[in-house]
């Protein structure tokens, strides 16, 4: 579709007019706006900083010399806690995957399959995902079994990594659900094996579809390895916490909230801005 | 002349519904049965048991003297012999209008890339598609996307082609460049069943004109026979009301 020229146009005097009167309503609208925000954040502001503990609060939470002594050791924390979310992540999406292609089959010969997944699935996304750090990372190297590693970080990685597959594999199989069965029958007619039709035809289509949740679902993950400091993992909310212990000064929990945030934050941006566009691209395919 | 396909009192129904019951067809090589009658008469759910996408209660399929209905059969065999085009075109929307035709014939035939390409566009050029070949079929028109679909089920060289309603879901200044294209295939000499409510079309194609009415065929002949000249009352009565809304 080519944009129409409209060099020979010039606005009638109505039309100017109209443009004046939606320039007179925007600035009412941003002067109401400035208004509100003005009062209600000055509000808060205000009975935040009249509060009776504010004092004691700023000197032990807000203390900007000491979060600056205790940033080198929140921030080498952090690093364990992208490496977790970066490695877990990986294995994750296999795991789910393989949970999710399993849970959609037909195939009599992975029946027993099929059951297990289910079960898995249940369990591990109904149980909280501190139980299943602690079990895990307190009860592997309790049975002594030969080969398998007791470092905490891999049993605490191995611990979300069990939990999120979970997750993920019920979004991803919402993601395969949800592609209308005409494509299947299709695809099937052209003489694809029920194989081919999941591989070629509807995974793709499916994992399109649930990239955006599944960019949610990876911010959770990034904040939940923050989890795994309970089995003594010194990740950032370890680090943070065996230095507020050592003063009683709690700057570095907001200085470790600070940083999980400086990362969050752009992530669900991003995150947002892909739904949205997925969302106009779906409602652009009418009635396909 | 033999018999590409041979239906013999197939039975089926959805629940205490009956939808075909104890229909018998037979389908000589080279030529076009049109399904005609109202809507739920059981055209798409004949074709959709042909194709194997839904299993027939009672009866027997043959295709090529071979009996489909036979549940022992592999379905993946028996589907690579038919092609089938469905009323909501049913491309697909993450592959160019190129990999849609390419698809089964490099997957299931095992052709080479270059080779299926090679075919596609020849097809795609026939039908005067080319200048499509790389778009995805979001930006077609319906009738683009439906001669696609015509194409892709074409690409795998089928015994007998399935037409279920392809004009439907079209507006009427589309419909006519996918007649066109399904006319061709008929000089061609390629065998199908098609179920239409274009009943001028039925006329210029039909070797065998079919009136299905609660699931079997009430009366059949040639399109002059059964569309000019009927004898039943139901379908006297099916034509009357077709002819009033101005679709004969």
């Amino acid at each position: 579709m080519s944009e129409r020229q409209n060099s020979a146009w010039s606005p009638s005097s109505r039309e100017i007019q109209r443009r004046q009167s939606r320039r007179a309503i925007s600035r009412k609208q941003a002067s109401i706006a400035a208004a509100s925000s003005i009062f209600v954040l000055g509000t808060l502001a205000l009975i935040l900083v009249t509060s009776p503990g504010w004092e004691t609060v700023k000197t032990t939470f807000f203390d900007i010399e000491y979060g600056k002594e205790v940033f080198p050791t929140v921030i080498k924390g952090l690093w364990i806690n992208l490496q977790l979310t970066f490695i877990g992540g990986a294995a994750i999406g296999v795991i789910a995957l393989g949970l999710a292609l399993l849970r959609t089959t037909k195939s009599p010969a992975l029946t027993p399959f099929r059951f297990l997944a289910t079960a898995y699935v249940d369990i591990f996304r109904g149980a909280p995902l501190i139980l299943i750090i602690l079990l895990v990372g307190f009860g592997v190297p309790a049975l002594g079994l030969k080969g398998v590693s007791s470092n905490v970080i891999f049993l605490g990685t191995v611990a979300v990594v069990l939990t999120y597959s979970a997750y993920v594999a019920e979004v991803i199989r919402s993601g395969i659900l949800s592609i209308h069965p005409s494509q299947r029958a299709a695809a099937r007619s052209l003489g694809l094996t029920s194989g081919q039709t999941m591989r070629f035809v509807v995974l793709p289509q499916a994992i399109r579809r649930v990239v955006p949740p599944l960019l949610n679902d990876f911010v959770s993950l990034l904040k939940d390895t923050g989890l795994v400091s309970i089995l003594g993992v010194t990740d950032a909310v370890r680090a943070a916490q065996i230095n507020a212990s050592r003063t009683f000064n709690y700057t570095p929990y907001v200085v470790a909230a600070i940083l999980f945030l400086l990362i969050t934050i752009p992530m669900t941006r991003y995150t947002d801005r892909a739904i949205r566009q997925r969302t106009s691209a779906q409602n652009s395919e009418g009635a396909i | 002349m033999s018999n590409v396909l041979e239906l013999v009192n197939i039975r089926k129904s959805f629940g205490s519904e009956l939808v075909l019951n104890d229909l018998s067809l037979s389908v000589p090589e080279h030529t076009a049965t049109v399904l005609i009658g109202a809507s739920g008469s059981g055209k798409s759910t004949l074709l959709r048991c042909i194709n194997l996408l839904e299993s027939i209660d009672d009866g027997q399929i043959f295709l090529d003297g071979d009996e489909i209905s036979d549940p022992l059969i592999n379905v993946d065999d028996v589907r690579r012999r038919l092609g089938m085009v469905f009323q909501s075109f049913n491309l697909f929307p993450h592959k160019t209008v190129l990999e849609n035709i390419t698809l089964s014939p490099i997957k299931v035939q095992a052709k080479s890339k270059d080779e299926a390409n090679t075919a596609a566009l020849e097809l795609l050029k026939r039908f005067d598609l080319s200048d499509k070949a790389d778009q995805y079929p979001d930006r077609l028109s319906g009738g683009q996307q439906q001669r696609v679909a015509i194409i892709r089920s074409l690409a795998v060289n089928p015994r007998l082609l399935l037409l279920d309603e392809v004009t439907s879901a079209l507006d009427p200044v589309l419909v006519n460049e996918v007649l066109t294209a399904v006319r061709d295939l008929k000089s061609d000499g390629m065998t199908m069943v098609l179920a239409t409510h274009e009943m001028g079309f039925a006329t210029q194609v039909a070797d065998e004109v079919c009136f299905l009415e609660s699931g079997n065929i009430i009366e059949r002949g040639t399109a002059d026979q059964v569309l000019h000249n009927p004898q039943n009352p139901k379908t006297k009565e099916f034509l009357k009301r077709v002819h009033q809304a101005g679709r004969l």
